[in-house]
């Protein structure tokens, strides 16, 4: 890399070659900038265009995959419970689950193409209506915990490569590997014995689980969900931001020896401007293909930190829907989880070429 | 260059004022967390149960299950049904003391002498919440219209498939005619519903009740709020029916827990008043509680049964047979013998810790109008040197250690466990030790959902367990020809696949029995007949722990009163019992809460003054670096 690239790489958005928006017959005029745009153009439909068969190849596994499972929704859900052999025919039949295979598949699609993933055999709630139900709560925890992760990994993943070998650095690198190491359910119990019971001169201060007390209003309910978001939050953080450390670390690295910072250095710039101006937004690439992985999975939710927490996200929908399994939830709730990351996916090869015009040209 | 010095002088004047932010910012988030921290008293213990600012008194439940539904048509989990107990009255009760069948939203019964038609009389003092009068119609209606009705027969239809007609010719008066006898008319479990808000309801198989609180009912205490996977919300009903001074606590609050840690931690905090664990609290979680201050550990006998089942050889109701149970255990001395080295006391001491009763009969003690045991002559003790003799007599000598068959094969069994019970593994091992010291092997097969290979018939042994009712009709009928697959490997209501003559008999006679002693009898008939066929052989009567906080709960009812348990009882009793603590029933002092505030804020200063002292420091480093 030269030091003449870094500008494109900090300023490409400002550029009409990069803005699809901007590609009017007035830039088709000007000859490469409309190849340019053109090319591009072509390179978002190519990667839209592979993120729908994926989602349709999502479709169609979701519901083979958990028909594998050897289980009989009907007993399970029954299991235990007075119910005769009629009642168990007619929920069979209510589930659609005495139709042959084929029939139930086409139905599936069919229905699911018009956005109707059925109804939840436990809940008999529109699994739609249900994922809706549970979704904001699961944004609002692993959205809270994503920006925290992320900006603290790039923070201290930046300043561990910059001081890269000091006493700073093995520290907070050490650090983080702890914390990632540590199993998430079980920092969560810990940190509600600590700071939730209360232990020796600690006293307890935070809910022991819940998204809410109850019964609040207004902006006493903001406050008492931001209390009960501080444990799980600081759960997952912990547990998460060790990732983005050291791909921002390794990458920052990788940029250390090159020259255009030796030339932006000997341009009589300080360390700080070489750092932030000229380094890190270099190394921001590989991290920023890892935070769209991650933002892919933010709707997904966290089953083990939702549960310990009693959080009433998708993840603790989603093994409650496994436990039956209740066949239309975990359907739809693979395909929801699975059109995250697709479209997370998608999404960040399409910006891609935007922040490195390197890519897709 | 120009240009990127520039830049730099543009930095150097901009980082006073980007510094200043960062710290605001920082400052910012530090005061949240710490007003958050800060947001609920330290030590609410006390406070809880205790007049809130609004002065309600409330009782929290900590509970581990998800609401399925709250329709008493499709409710079918522990905790919506228990809900929908204390919501909805039902025509009968039991009595806490012992079980036996108490007047509820009828006052009286009677039957006709063909033993096909039921008139119950129905109380003229229940009132709907919105205030209109309960009356026999509603009860008319609700049974018709699970009789009627596809999606309302969902969760309880199996009441009502004996039922040719329900009336009611006024409104005290409910009047049921039945296909043929049944004994179990006075412990019909079903929530009656209010026919002037459930008439209009258009599809009963979808419509889950839990748009428009309060959610009006006529038991003890009325629906008043509820969000999914959070918490299910009652207030007392001032108006029900039984005059007392009863419910005392205002509002009874069931909050999910997915995590039993966290439940536990919750109710040694004080955010919860009960926990009852899921099914109940492990052995370690239960010692962790005891002689806890403000906290009471009680342990209540079961009303489930765990016994290890023995494939019968299965077939459908016209006696095609399928399925690969191993044919050895077809002979009942084979059967016998395996039981018989079981050792039911480790069991109890071992695996459960204390935390269970030895296994006798099929129905648990706690229900003593119908628990049987063994006669001394019956009883299958555990006796090695008696199950290798019954092993010889039935064909399987005793070669290099393995029992051999007549075809020369090992006796090599397997069984059936279930991978989500850590009992049934722990069970397995013992087992696997007990019946290698009699020449029998055992191979564990542990699968998240034991439904398919058990409805194919495809195991020998199976670790089964069931819940009881005051009324065992149901555990009862499980066992009989008429509950076998109509197709093979199709779910059915049978348990175990067991068909023989001589229990059906026993069976048709109880269910036409209106006398109950002379109904319990033919009942422990059928159960001396289940023990000593072998295939059924109860190990233990896991029990119900549970706890709660003495400064929040002063006094609740048990069921049955002597030695009970408090969650799940069949009736209202423990909630609608439950009696508020007073500030003298804690033994913690005022100050402490206090003190906790104190020592809270000191430290949170500390860490914000240490904090700052920190970044300080480091700034200044980085600035010495930098120059």
């Amino acid at each position: 890399m030269t030091a003449d690239s870094t500008p494109a790489l900090v300023q490409p958005a400002d550029g009409p070659d990069g803005d699809p928006a901007s590609a009017g017959p007035s830039s088709a005029a000007r000859g490469p900038r409309a190849r340019n745009t053109k090319a591009y153009v072509q390179y978002a439909a190519a990667k839209i265009a592979g993120a729908v068969v994926s989602l349709f190849a999502v479709l169609v596994t979701s519901f083979f995959l958990f028909r594998l499972i050897p289980s009989d929704p009907v007993k399970q859900m029954t299991g235990g419970k007075r119910v005769s052999a009629e009642q168990l025919e007619n929920l069979r039949h209510q589930f659609g689950l005495d139709q042959p295979m084929w029939k139930q598949f086409t139905s599936y699609i069919g229905d699911a193409l018009t956005g109707d993933f059925g109804t939840s055999y436990q809940f008999h709630t529109p699994v739609i209506d249900k994922i809706a139900d549970a979704l904001p709560a699961t944004l609002l925890l692993t959205g809270t915990a994503y920006v925290l992760y992320s900006a603290l990994g790039i923070w201290l993943g930046t300043r561990t490569a910059w001081r890269n070998g000091s006493r700073s650095d093995r520290f907070n690198t050490a650090f983080a590997l702890t914390l990632y190491s540590v199993p998430s359910f079980w920092l969560g119990l810990l940190l509600i014995i600590v700071f939730s019971v209360g232990i020796g001169p600690i006293p307890g201060m935070f809910p022991t689980g819940g998204l809410e007390s109850g019964g609040e209003t207004g902006f006493a309910y903001v406050i008492d969900v931001a209390h009960h978001l501080v444990l799980p939050v600081i759960t997952l953080v912990a547990v998460g931001y060790a990732q983005t450390l050291l791909v921002m670390r390794s990458s920052l690295l990788d940029e250390m020896g090159s020259d255009y910072l030796t030339t932006a250095r000997a341009k009589g710039l300080r360390d700080d401007v070489v750092r932030r101006k000229h380094a890190v937004p270099n190394a921001m690439l590989p991290t920023f293909t890892l935070m769209f992985v991650n933002l892919g999975h933010v709707v997904a939710g966290q089953i083990l930190v939702e549960t310990v927490f009693s959080w009433p996200g998708l993840g603790g929908l989603f093994y409650s829907a496994l436990s039956v399994p209740d066949l239309p939830l975990v359907q739809g709730l693979f395909f929801v989880f699975a059109t995250a990351v697709i479209l997370a996916n998608t999404l960040a090869d399409i910006l891609y070429p935007l922040l490195d015009p390197r890519v897709g040209r | 260059m120009n240009n990127e010095a520039q830049q730099d002088r543009h930095h150097r004047t901009a980082r006073p004022a980007r510094r200043g932010a960062r710290i605001l910012l920082a400052a910012g988030a530090a005061a949240f967390t710490l007003t958050a921290g800060l947001a609920t008293p330290l030590n609410p213990a006390p406070q809880q149960a205790e007049a809130k600012a609004d002065g309600k008194k409330t009782l929290t439940v900590a509970v581990a299950q998800s609401v399925d539904s709250l329709s008493p048509f499709l409710a079918q989990r522990l905790l919506s049904t228990s809900i929908l107990r204390l919501t909805n009255e039902f025509l009968t009760n039991y009595d806490p003391k012992d079980n036996h069948v108490v007047p509820g939203f009828a006052t009286e019964w009677k039957s006709s002498p063909d033993k096909l038609t039921w008139t119950y009389t129905i109380r003229s003092d229940s009132k709907w919440t919105d205030g209109q009068k309960a009356t026999a119609k509603d009860a008319a209606f609700t049974f018709n219209k699970m009789m009627t009705d596809e999606g309302a027969a969902t969760a309880n239809g199996s009441f009502v498939g004996n039922f040719k007609k329900v009336t009611a010719p006024s409104d005290t008066q409910l009047v049921i005619e039945l296909k043929k006898p049944q004994a179990t008319m006075t412990a019909l479990d079903v929530p009656i519903v209010p026919e002037h808000i459930w008439k209009d309801v258009k599809d009963y198989s979808k419509f889950n009740n839990d748009e428009k609180f309060p959610i009006v009912g006529n038991g003890p205490f009325e629906l008043t709020a509820y969000k999914t996977d959070q918490y299910v919300k009652l207030r007392a009903n001032k108006d029900f029916w039984r005059k007392s001074e009863k419910p005392q606590f205002d509002e009874i609050v069931f909050k999910t827990y997915k995590d039993q840690d966290a439940a536990v931690a919750a109710l040694r905090k004080g955010e919860v008043s009960f926990v009852a664990g899921s099914p109940a609290l492990t052995p370690a979680q239960a010692a962790s509680l005891k002689g806890e201050k403000n906290i009471k550990v009680n342990e209540g006998p079961g009303r489930r049964f765990y016994a290890i089942a023995v494939n019968p050889g299965w077939k459908t109701k016209d006696g095609k047979k399928f399925g690969d149970g191993n044919k050895a255990l077809l002979d009942k001395r084979v059967r016998q013998a395996l039981f018989r080295s079981v050792d039911t006391k480790a069991i109890v001491d071992k695996v459960f810790q204390g935390h269970a009763v030895q296994g006798e009969g099929y129905i648990p003690p706690r229900f003593s109008e119908y628990f049987w045991k063994p006669t001394d002559s019956q009883k299958l003790s555990y006796d090695t040197a008696a199950a290798g003799k019954l092993l010889d007599e039935a064909g399987y000598p005793l070669k290099d250690g393995k029992r051999v068959g007549k075809d020369g094969k090992p006796l090599d069994l397997r069984m059936l466990c279930h991978a989500t019970d850590p009992n049934d593994k722990a069970v397995g091992k013992y087992l696997k030790e007990w019946w290698g010291k009699i020449g029998v092997g055992l191979k564990l097969n542990c699968v998240d959902d034991v439904s398919v290979p058990w409805y194919a018939g495809e195991y020998d042994l199976a670790f089964d367990g069931w819940s009881v009712n005051p009324d065992p009709d149901f555990v009862l009928g499980i066992h009989t020809c008429a509950a076998l697959p109509i197709k093979a490997r199709e779910t059915a209501a049978t348990d175990n696949g067991i068909c023989d003559k001589t229990y059906d008999d026993l069976y048709n006679k109880q269910l036409a029995e209106y006398d109950p002693a002379k109904r319990a009898d033919y009942v422990k008939q059928m159960e001396s007949w289940l023990y000593d066929s072998g295939y059924m052989n109860v190990m233990a009567y896991p029990n119900a722990v549970e706890a709660y906080r003495t400064d929040q709960i002063k006094s609740i009812q048990t069921m049955p009163t002597a030695a009970g348990n408090i969650y799940g009882q069949d009736g209202y009793w423990s909630w609608w019992s439950a009696e508020p603590a007073t500030a003298s029933d804690s033994s913690d002092s005022g100050s402490s809460s206090s003190t906790g505030v104190v020592i809270g804020i000191v430290i949170a200063a500390l860490v914000v003054i240490g904090g700052g002292v920190f970044v300080m420091r480091r700034r200044r480093t980085t600035a010495d670096d930098r120059e």
